[in-house]
Order: structure tokens, then sequence, then C-alpha cells
């Protein structure tokens, strides 16, 4: 199987041209042709002609397309890359196009949120796992596909188009995807680690943007390494906590795609959820930095998600809990900082 | 009194395949020979591919013959066959030197070695069905359930000999019957019900023959053969043998590989999936995965000849089915076994066995009294835990048709992926346990059992389980009111569930409140010495056995009712 899963010439497709979906289909079209979806003409104009998008340049096996049907029928192994928000949907219009034998790696780090009518984000106040959903239980939940699995991990668009060394984590139940995954993306600049906790790996994905957000914040703030330190190790533990309350296990959080991840995410100026806690430990409001951006930070949901769920599991969750409400509520950073240093919270590590 | 179930629901079914000779299980003995020979060869391949090296192999077999000997050392029963320790003794005697001797050579023998302990594991657990046999159990349980039945009940003269009351009064059958023959015609059916008791695998049996089914072939505990006439009955069904003793590779892996080739070639078989009965009284939560694991396999088995030949698929499903029950005679030591495995020390049971006269007495006050029980049959699912169609087609949550077989292919071709496949066996196990919580049927005497246990637990929230249980008897007492407004909301919230789909409920269950718990005190643990839930003089609600009423409340959770006490 495996020496012919390499020479199949099968294209590979990503859904989502946007700036990792772009990237990915990079990594993938060095040994493959790739179907490259985008809803938008524009965009695959563009890349027919410019071979450019998103300040990428496209790699020549990249065919783009706007057409769902194709790609579920040329492709049996996909990789949906699309915003969290916009997922469900995307996968209703796909579903009818998927059997059994297709094989789905996503590259979403946030959650998906089911409300009944009546409902909203803003005024519900607890949530709990019925209603929020990771983005393999969105594909197992709209489609036939079983053969599931996640890419996560210290993966900065920017980085990997410039070809510097990273690595990623591929979380599956089936070692088969593993195996496929390692074999379509691996490159002598890119490593490939398999794990078996899905779950626990995308959660690792998600909550790490809360954390993002605080390390953006506190750059803003002027502070310098040992704050950061400090949080990154803090807000480990709070990913810990509030992982297994969701279902998660505790060692992918120790992996690339949980302390790999956070630290990258952390030390990154580049990443979105960064600058949107700069600005915000600048003195501006959310409403002001989102009016001025057009990519999403998933970061921002993720917040307002995961603190309604940990109210729900009634688990400590103080950086997510203040960030809520530097975010919604009118706090200020300065004072979610003074508020931080003072939590009665001071056992270091006690999950292991 | 006594609510009575719709009457359209007890029919008698014709048969779906009318000689015993076309039924699956009898060609499957007929062929006996054949069948384990085959079991034996691919056994064989199988412990090969597990124990690639020759000394793996070798090291394999030492293993077994050593466990093999210390179990005829320790445990040996009346069906053990006679020849056991002299076949045992020759294969020790062949392996030594085979350290020793070149590898080439020794893989031969070795393999040899394999072979023959392989066909006596495989003719020892291969079934025996013998048709006439079968016919005579048949009639033999026919006939003395009906005298009971229609002797007991009416009484005068003469009644004896009445057919007024057959066992279909007593046991209603429910659910997707239509469905299931139709499925046991188009393809191989595997029924995996919920164990509560010993019985279960009796009543099964009855259930199989009154829906008009071919006899279905299912592992049976070897320690029920020591009882000759256990032997018999379970013989005549199709039974095959599982001695949980063994636990060596090669054993198992024919055990498993008995069951995979049973059902390839169309046997249908029943599994009970929980592995054995519910301690605790909960609907089944894990299950075993080794026999369920035969099913994906023998079904990717199936795509795999086909794919050479070209040829129809014979579709495996797997059906669940809950049995439901005001009284299970075993609940108090079942109860008794979960608490002090749950409690350790701080559990102390109360030594209480029930013998074979009981269960005669039992047998007799099941059949002389009110109590009935019913037989959930679910919708059929394909291997992937996907609801099928009437004609078996599978369906996505959409209603949209899939093929199953798409779920073993890699890169265009059906492919063998072991870990896959214990991948998809969990996933199948996970749908059955769904299942069973949805076609579980509620009774009367399930609600006032819940009910009054979780207003006890509320009173005394302080008090873990183990605390509860040990209850001051003063403090052992519902007011009826309170008792009558909580099973009220209680039954409010069965009837949404069951709007919902989640759950189903018996007809006894609707009607006045008051005839409702009346039912269910009535028939709460029936024929426990010491009844679990009681009316006092006063209308009040007592227990003289807070253990079985544990057990009884137990078959309500994981439906959140908690709740709405």
């Amino acid at each position: 199987m495996t020496l012919r899963s390499l020479s199949d010439d099968k294209p590979v497709g990503v859904i989502g041209a946007g700036n990792f979906g772009s990237v990915v289909a990079n990594l993938l079209a060095q040994r493959r042709k790739v179907l490259l979806y985008a809803r938008d003409e524009k965009v695959i104009e563009r890349i027919r002609e410019t071979h450019e998008n998103r300040g990428h340049s496209m790699h020549p096996n990249i065919e783009p397309t706007c057409d769902l049907e194709a790609i579920a029928r040329e492709c049996n192994v996909l990789f949906p890359i699309v915003p969290s928000e916009h997922f469900r949907s995307m996968m209703k219009q796909l579903s009818p196009y998927l059997h059994p034998y297709h094989i789905l790696i996503h590259g979403t780090k946030g959650f998906d949120l089911t409300l009944t009518n009546g409902q909203s984000i803003e005024t519900i106040t607890r949530l709990n796992r019925s209603q929020v959903k990771t983005m393999s239980e969105v594909i197992m939940e709209e489609s036939v596909v079983v053969r599931v699995g996640c890419l996560a991990g210290p993966n900065l668009s920017k980085e990997l188009a410039a070809h510097q060394p990273a690595a990623t984590v591929i979380a599956s139940h089936f070692n088969e995807v593993i195996t496929l995954g390692k074999q379509l993306l691996r490159n002598d600049r890119f490593q490939v680690y398999g794990n078996n906790d899905l779950v626990g790996v995308e959660l690792a994905g998600v909550l790490k943007n809360i954390i993002a957000i605080a390390a953006g914040a506190l750059s803003g703030l002027g502070y310098g390494e040992n704050a950061k330190g400090l949080l990154v190790s803090r807000g480990m533990v709070e990913m810990i906590y509030l992982g297994r309350a969701l279902g998660g296990n505790t060692k992918a959080f120790l992996g690339v795609a949980g302390v790999g991840d956070l630290v990258t995410t952390c030390n990154s100026s580049l990443s979105r959820n960064f600058t949107i806690g700069y600005r915000l430990a600048q003195g501006e409001t959310l409403k002001e930095i989102l009016a001025s951006t057009d990519e999403v930070a998933e970061g921002i949901n993720t917040v307002r998600i995961t603190k309604k769920c940990a109210d729900y599991y009634k688990v400590k969750a103080p950086i997510t809990n203040t960030l809520y409400q530097v975010l919604f509520e009118d706090l200020t950073m300065k004072q979610a900082l003074r508020y931080l240093m003072r939590y009665p919270l001071n056992v270091d590590i006690d999950f292991l | 009194m006594e609510v009575v179930e719709k009457k359209n629901k007890n029919k008698k079914y014709k048969p779906i395949l009318d000689g015993i000779p076309d039924w699956p299980v009898y060609q499957l003995s007929k062929n006996r020979k054949e069948f384990i020979e085959e079991v034996a060869l691919t056994s064989v391949a199988r412990v090969k591919e597990l124990r690639p090296t020759t000394k793996q192999l070798i090291d394999e077999l030492q293993t077994t013959v050593y466990r093999e000997q210390q179990r005829m050392k320790r445990n040996r029963w009346r069906v053990d066959p006679v020849d056991e320790p002299r076949f045992w003794a020759t294969i020790k005697d062949d392996l030594v030197g085979l350290d020793a001797m070149p590898p080439e050579e020794a893989q031969v023998k070795a393999e040899e070695i394999l072979k023959r302990i392989v066909s006596r594991y495989a003719s020892e657990i291969a079934g025996n069905f013998n048709a006439s046999s079968y016919k005579v159990t048949r009639e033999i349980v026919k006939f003395w359930f009906s005298r009971l039945l229609n002797g007991a009940r009416v009484k005068k003269f003469g009644a004896f000999f009445r057919n007024r009351y057959t066992l279909r009064d007593k046991i209603h059958i429910v659910g997707k019957v239509k469905q299931l023959r139709n499925l046991a015609t188009k393809g191989t059916v595997i029924m995996v019900p919920t164990h509560f008791s010993n019985l279960d695998s009796i009543l099964i049996g009855w259930v199989i023959h009154s829906l008009g089914l071919p006899a279905f072939i299912y592992g049976a505990g070897l320690n029920l053969f020591n009882i000759k006439i256990f032997a018999y009955f379970m013989n005549s069904l199709g039974a095959y043998k599982v001695d949980r003793r063994k636990k060596n590779l090669p054993y198992l892996e024919t055990l498993k590989l008995y069951s995979t080739l049973a059902i390839q070639k169309g046997a249908h078989s029943l599994f009970f999936p929980g592995g054995t009965r519910s301690r605790s009284g909960m609907l089944e939560k894990q299950l075993k995965l080794g026999l369920l694991s035969s099913a994906v396999e023998a079904q990717r088995n199936l795509y795999l000849d086909a794919s050479a030949n070209e040829e129809e698929v014979r579709k495996i499903f797997v059906v669940p089915v809950t049995l439901n029950y005001h009284f299970v005679l075993e609940a108090p030591d079942l109860i008794d076994d979960y608490l002090s495995v749950k409690g350790q020390d701080r559990y102390l049971p109360e030594q209480d066995k029930y013998g074979s006269w009981q269960l005669l007495q039992f047998l007799f006050k099941f059949f002389t009294k009110g109590s009935n029980i019913s037989v959930s049959i679910g919708r059929g699912l394909d291997v992937m835990g996907n609801y099928v169609d009437d004609d078996g087609n599978s369906l996505d949550a959409q209603g949209r048709v899939i093929d199953t077989r798409d779920y073993f292919i890699s890169n265009e071709q059906v492919t063998i992926d072991k870990q896959r496949e214990d991948e998809y066996t969990r996933m199948l196990s996970q749908k059955i346990v769904s299942e069973y919580h949805r076609i579980n049927r509620v009774f009367a005497s399930h609600l006032v059992a819940f009910v009054a246990f979780e207003i006890w637990q509320k009173k005394h929230s302080k008090l873990d389980l183990f605390g509860l249980l040990r209850l001051p008897e003063e403090d052992q007492v519902i007011p009826y009111e309170e008792f009558r407004e909580a099973c009220k909301r209680v039954r409010k919230q069965i009837y949404k569930l069951k709007e919902e789909g989640k759950v189903y409920h018996a007809t006894h269950l609707k009607g006045k409140i008051d005839l409702v718990i009346r039912h269910g005190l009535d028939n709460v643990g029936i024929f426990h010495l010491k009844r679990p839930l009681l009316m006092n003089r006063e209308g009040n609600i007592i227990t003289k056995d807070f253990n079985t009423l544990y057990y009884y409340h137990n078959r309500l959770v994981g439906y959140d009712l908690e709740k709405f006490i």
C-alpha cells in the first residue's frame, strides 16, 4: 500500500485558498498534482494567470477550481482549510459528493458552534460539548467520511513559504491517515509526526489561540521575556485543564501541536491572534481592530466559546476569563494583568 | 391489575426458510469436517502472521503448552476430554530440541505442531447442530411452557391441556421485526442483545424461533456444557463452545476465526457484546470488541473475495436487541458483585445464593403471575453502524445510500488494515450502545425504582453510594404525595425523550399515574425474598432491600432524568 500511494497519480485536493491553505497546497504540490478550491472566481483567475495568491507564489502543479463536485470526484484525499465559522456550511455543500473511501485532513484551528433558534453567542451563558464541536467532529457529523485527520503544529505560513525548517502533527485515529499525511507532506525542511489523539491535538491547536492573544498583550504592554515565560507555562497548564474537560488527553498538549505551537505563536508577531492582543494592549478596542482587518483571527471566537465552556464544566481558567472581560466587557489589559498577578493559585503542576 | 399490551404485536410469524436443510447453520454442521479444517488452516496462517519469526513461534507454542498444563493441573472440568493430558504431553515432547534445529527445519516442524493444536481447538469449539434434536427441544419447550401457562392460570380441571395462553402473551416482541425478517433473507444477521440474566439465551432462542428465523449460532461458555441437560439443549441450538480458561494466542485466534468464517458462510449469529451479565443493572456502556471485530472482518473478507470474482456480496447486518424485565432473578447477587468490586472494603456482601430449586420456583411464579417481559428489536445496522433500510441498503444521516464496501477501500482497492478495522469496531460498539439506550423500553417498575432511589439520594446528598445503601430504616420512607409528583415529572420527561426518539416505553406506562405506580410497585423485583420497593400501611413508599432497588434504578441511568426529581 505504502509504495503504491507514493506513485499514485490521483491529485490531492485543498479546500480553501486562504493563507495556510495556499501554503499547504504548495507543500503538497511538490509531490502531486493539487486541486485548490476557492469560492471566489477572482482568486481562481488570479492564481491561473499570475501564479500568485496572498503573497505566495503558487507551484505550477496547483490547479485552482471552484467545483466542489469535481474536486471530490478527482481526489481521494482532501485537505479542508477554511475558517471555522464557514467550515460546517462548506461541509454541507461538499457532503453529497463524498464517499466513505475519502480521507479528509483538515487544518482549521477553531471551534464550531451549533445554537438552536433564539440563542446567540452573545446571549448564551454556558456552552457544553453537545454545542461546541471540533472540525473533525463536524466532518463526521456532516458526511459519511470516517477517515479523518487534522494538521496542527507551529506552522507560520510565512516561514513555511520561505522553506524554513518546521514540523507538524497529523492526528488521526487511523494509522493509515497518518502514514498518508506523512508521505504527502514530508520533505527535508518539513518534519511530520503522528498522533492518535485526534481531539486532543485539535484542542491544543484551538486553545493555544487564547494564549497567543495574551502573549500579544504582554508584548503590547512592553513587557519582556520573564513575563512571556510565565505566560507560556501557566497558559500551558490552563490549556491542559480545558483540554481535558473537553475530551482530550494531557499528552497531546506536550507535543509539537501543543507546546511546540504555543511557543511559536507566543513569540511571533506575525500571527493574527498575537496582533489582536498587541493592539488591545495599546489601548484600541476590539471594534476598532476588527474594522481595520479583513483576516479572521480565530482567537476571538475561541475565547468567547471557551470561557462559556469553562463555566459549564467548572474549569479554572483565569487567563481565558480575564481575556474575555477585556474583549467583550470593559476591563483594560492593565487591569487584567493586575488581576492575574494576584490570582491565588500557586501550585505549579498538578496534572501529571 | 394488569395493563394489556397491544395485541397485534403478538402475532405468529411464518418461518422465512421452509425446511431446516436450507438453514445456514445446518449447512455448516453438515460440512462440519471441512469447516473445521478451514478454520484450522486459517488460524495457522493468522498465528504465523502474528509471530513471524521461527523463534517467536516456538516461544508461543511453549507458552501455550505451559498454560494448558497448568490449566489441567489446577482446573479440570467434567467436559474436558480424557485424552487431554496425553495430547499435551506429546506436544511438549515434540517441542523439545526444536530450538537447537536449523531454522528452516524448525519452522516446518513448529508449523506442523501449531496445526495439530489449532485443529484440536477448532473441533473443540465447533458446534454440533442437529436438526432432529433441535425439533425435539423446540417441542419440549413449547409443550411445557404452554402447560405451565394454561395449567397455572386457569384454575379448573382440564385447563392443563388447553392452549388458551401461549408464550406470546407473556413475552412481547416489539420493534423492527419485519425488517429483521427481511434482512435475514437478504444477508447475514448478527444479533447483539443486552445481557442481564442467565435466562437471556433461552429467551432469545425462543424469540428467534417465534419470529420464524432459522437457528442462530452463538458462543456459549464451556462451563454450561458441564451440565448434561444443558449440553443437549445448547448443541441442538447451534451453540459453539467458548472456553474462558484458555487465554493463549492460538486458542483466541481460532475462536475468533471460527466466528468470522461462520459469519462469512452466512450463518446468522448471536453475540452478547457486553461479555457478561450487567452487574450493576445499567445498560451496557462498554462492549467486548473481540467478537464484534469478527463481524467487521467477515464483511471485509466478503468484499475482498468478491472483488476477485465480481459477484454479489452478502451483507452483514448488526441488529441490537434489548431485553426488558420487571424482575431479574440474579439481581441481588449481581449487584453484590458490582458493589463489592466498586466499594472494596467499604462494602460487605451478604451470602445468599440461588440454586436450581429457586430457578424452578421462579419459572413457576413467572408463568403464574402477571409479570411480563418485552424484547425490543432495534433497527438493523451495517458493520459500520449505519442504519440500513428494509432492502439492506446502508443509509447516511441524510438518507442517501452508502456503499459499505467504500469503507474498506484504499487507493481504489479493498485492503486489509487491522488498525483501521479495530477503529471501525470501536465505532460500531459505540453505535450499538447508543442504540441500546434508544430502543430500551421503560417499564413502570423501572420508573418507580428510579424515582424512589433518586429521591433518597437527593435527600441525603452528602452521603456517597455506600453511605446511602446503609441508610437507617427510619429514614427509608417517602411520603406518597412527594413520590407521586416526582414520578409524574420523570414520566413526562420520558414521554418527551420518546418524542425525540431517544427511548421507548411500555404501553402500561400511560394512563393514571396512581395505577402506573401501583403496577410498578407490584412488579419491581417481584419474586425477591426482600422486595426492593413497597407501600406501607400508611400508603407511603418504603424499601426492604436498598441494594436491589439500586440495581433496578440503574436501568434508567444515562438519560439525564435525575434533574427531574
